[in-house]
């Protein structure tokens, strides 16, 4: 299953502070963790909002809003996408996640990505077990 | 998340907490105790006290600490109960004890012991003395973190089957006295080789699967993955090790494409290449930099056989359209291959791209070359490849009588219908119309 973990941006991260050195470093030694364990897809910061615009859909007309905008704790500041086996997996590793050693609140949020699994025909209890006595079956005719 | 019941979603936790952990356990215990059996049946037993404890006392914060501390004990205890072999298991003991009272903040030191122990239990799961299908069940349960029952629903193959080739895995090991240890020099390459030839071989249980008669097994295709990943981060100036993670990566990048949505398998050719998952083929396309950056450091001027099928994989990634292909290159690389791995299916393969790359002749005398091949008597693509040669180059009947013959040998229904209907749309003799 792949997860997308979104960083949320705070008030330093959207007045484009440079990040605690003891906070880069921990991140650092998480990532290559992470790295190290085969889950990471991949990964990247994002430049504070200043930097961004948002287009904003009405109808047929398209307006364009410059940032920065308001509501840090709405906004990303940086992503990973994993590849894990569950859920709680993704929990788990964001748990040892460096943040928790910063002064004051931050935010991790996980949400599963679609996957062709979710649109694709998946194999039922039924058909498994109807598979592996296929199998067996043939490799005893094949064992004659 | 559904509110669910408490209990269930702290035993999803420590699951969670097991894929991740289990492994280093399993590789720390086996250095201690020497034997990669009993460590897992420590560390399984560890895992019930957990299971049976952090409901009430809740994850602790360092688990792996906490599961190898108390298999630790558990070993302790064994080794003190057991009187027969009372001597040697007497000074385990007090190593053990010794060990168990010095601080575990040891972390580059440990970080360095955890990655070898790491890399020792893949060299023992693979070891070639074992049945390949027994490393891959193993390689899968000690270093994948998945359950017997788990294994055997990805392999479509009885539980008690799966189980039985485990142990007899771990016993065959102990009898031989196999060692815990990275192998060294003149014994390396053939020792990766096994590890490598055990990943690609589950991952390939996953992908061919996902094309033909057996709907799609992508989980299989995640663990050869991951397991690759991990052990290019282990081994990280092995070109071959890269290459196998490049070639997995590509390869599953057309998963979504390889399948239509009632299971029906797609030829390349014919994928929808937005399909291919970009994600992917640039990580397989990193791997590939990656491995050549290595050989260049090290000046080594051949490439391994995975690296090979990796950069083949990659011409076809890096085409937007069949037709952008570079089949010559390819030719080069299958070339390259069939010197290192000599095999008719590589020449054949390489026949293909001949084809592509100078015009259907100058192929059909590489594929008359393998007529006589045993081998491929009956390998339906010989005269798959052969029949669509001579359609291309006009002479119907005869390739009528291939797609006949190569549909006569295929398993496949699906593959048959396609092969038949090949053969009725060529004409039956070409004055006679």
């Amino acid at each position: 299953m792949r997860f997308m973990v979104i960083i949320k941006a705070s008030k330093e991260s959207e007045e484009g502070a440079p990040p605690d050195p003891q906070l880069l470093l921990d991140m650092g030694k998480f990532n290559e963790e992470l790295i190290k364990a085969g889950v990471v897809l991949a990964m990247d910061g994002l430049h504070p909002s200043s930097k961004g615009a948002r287009v904003k859909f009405s109808g047929k007309s398209r307006t364009v809003v410059d940032g920065p905008f308001t509501e840090a704790k709405e906004l990303i500041a940086g992503f990973w996408l994993w590849q894990v086996k569950s859920l709680d997996e993704a929990i788990e590793w964001v748990k040892r996640s460096p943040f928790s050693s910063l002064a004051g609140e931050s935010e991790i949020e996980i949400r599963q990505v679609f996957e062709m699994e979710d649109f694709a025909p998946v194999l039922s209890e039924e058909q498994i077990q109807h598979k592996v006595d296929a199998r067996a079956e043939l490799v005893g005719q094949e064992k004659k | 998340m559904s509110a669910t019941d408490p209990h269930q979603a702290l035993h999803r936790t420590i699951e969670a907490v097991w894929r991740i952990e289990s492994a280093r356990v399993i590789a720390g215990l086996t250095r201690l105790t020497r034997d990669v059996g009993l460590a897992e049946d420590l560390a399984q037993e560890a895992l019930v006290a957990a299971l049976e404890k952090w409901p009430q006392s809740g994850v602790p914060d360092n688990p792996a600490a906490w599961l190898t501390a108390t298999a630790k004990r558990r070993a302790i205890d064994l080794f003190r109960r057991n009187a027969v072999a009372a001597r040697k298991h007497e000074q385990l003991a007090r190593e053990l004890e010794v060990l168990e009272q010095t601080s575990p903040d040891l972390d580059s030191t440990l970080d360095n012991r955890i990655g070898d122990d790491l890399l020792r239990l893949v060299f023992i799961a693979c070891h070639p003395i074992l049945p390949t299908e027994s490393r891959a069940a193993l390689t899968l349960r000690l270093l994948g973190g998945l359950t017997t029952d788990e294994i055997a629903r990805a392999f479509l193959t009885p539980e008690p089957t799966i189980a039985q080739r485990i142990v007899r895995a771990k016993r065959t090991l102990a009898d031989k006295h196999i060692p815990f240890e990275v192998p060294r020099g003149a014994e390396i390459g053939a020792r990766l080789a096994s590890v490598l030839e055990v990943i690609y071989l589950i991952f390939n249980e996953g992908y061919s699967a996902t094309a033909g008669d057996d709907l799609m097994r992508p989980s299989l295709c995640e663990d050869a993955l991951r397991l690759g990943r991990i052990l290019a981060e282990l081994t990280p100036t092995e070109p071959e090790v890269h290459g196998l993670v490049a070639l997995m990566e590509i390869q599953a990048s057309r998963t979504r494409a390889r399948v239509t949505p009632t299971g029906e398998p797609v030829l390349l050719f014919d994928q929808n290449r937005t399909q291919w998952d970009q994600l992917l083929i640039h990580r397989g396309l990193t791997a590939i930099e990656r491995a050549h950056k290595i050989n260049t450091t090290f000046i080594k001027i051949s490439r391994g056989p995975y690296l090979l099928q990796a950069e083949i994989a990659a011409c076809h990634a890096r085409a937007r359209t069949p037709s952008e292909t570079d089949w010559p290159r390819i030719v080069l690389l299958y070339t390259e291959l069939a010197q290192l791995t000599p095999s008719p299916v590589i020449e054949l393969n390489r026949a293909v791209a001949v084809s592509m790359a100078h015009g259907p002749q100058a192929s059909l005398t590489l594929v008359d070359a393998l007529a006589s091949e045993p081998s491929l008597a009956r390998y339906h693509l010989l005269p798959s490849v052969r029949a669509d040669l001579l359609y291309k180059l006009g002479r119907h009947p005869e390739a009528r009588t291939e797609f006949e013959r190569a549909a006569a040998l295929t398993r496949n229904t699906r593959e048959r219908n396609l092969l038949l209907t090949r053969a009725a749309s060529c004409e039956t003799d070409p004055t006679n119309r």
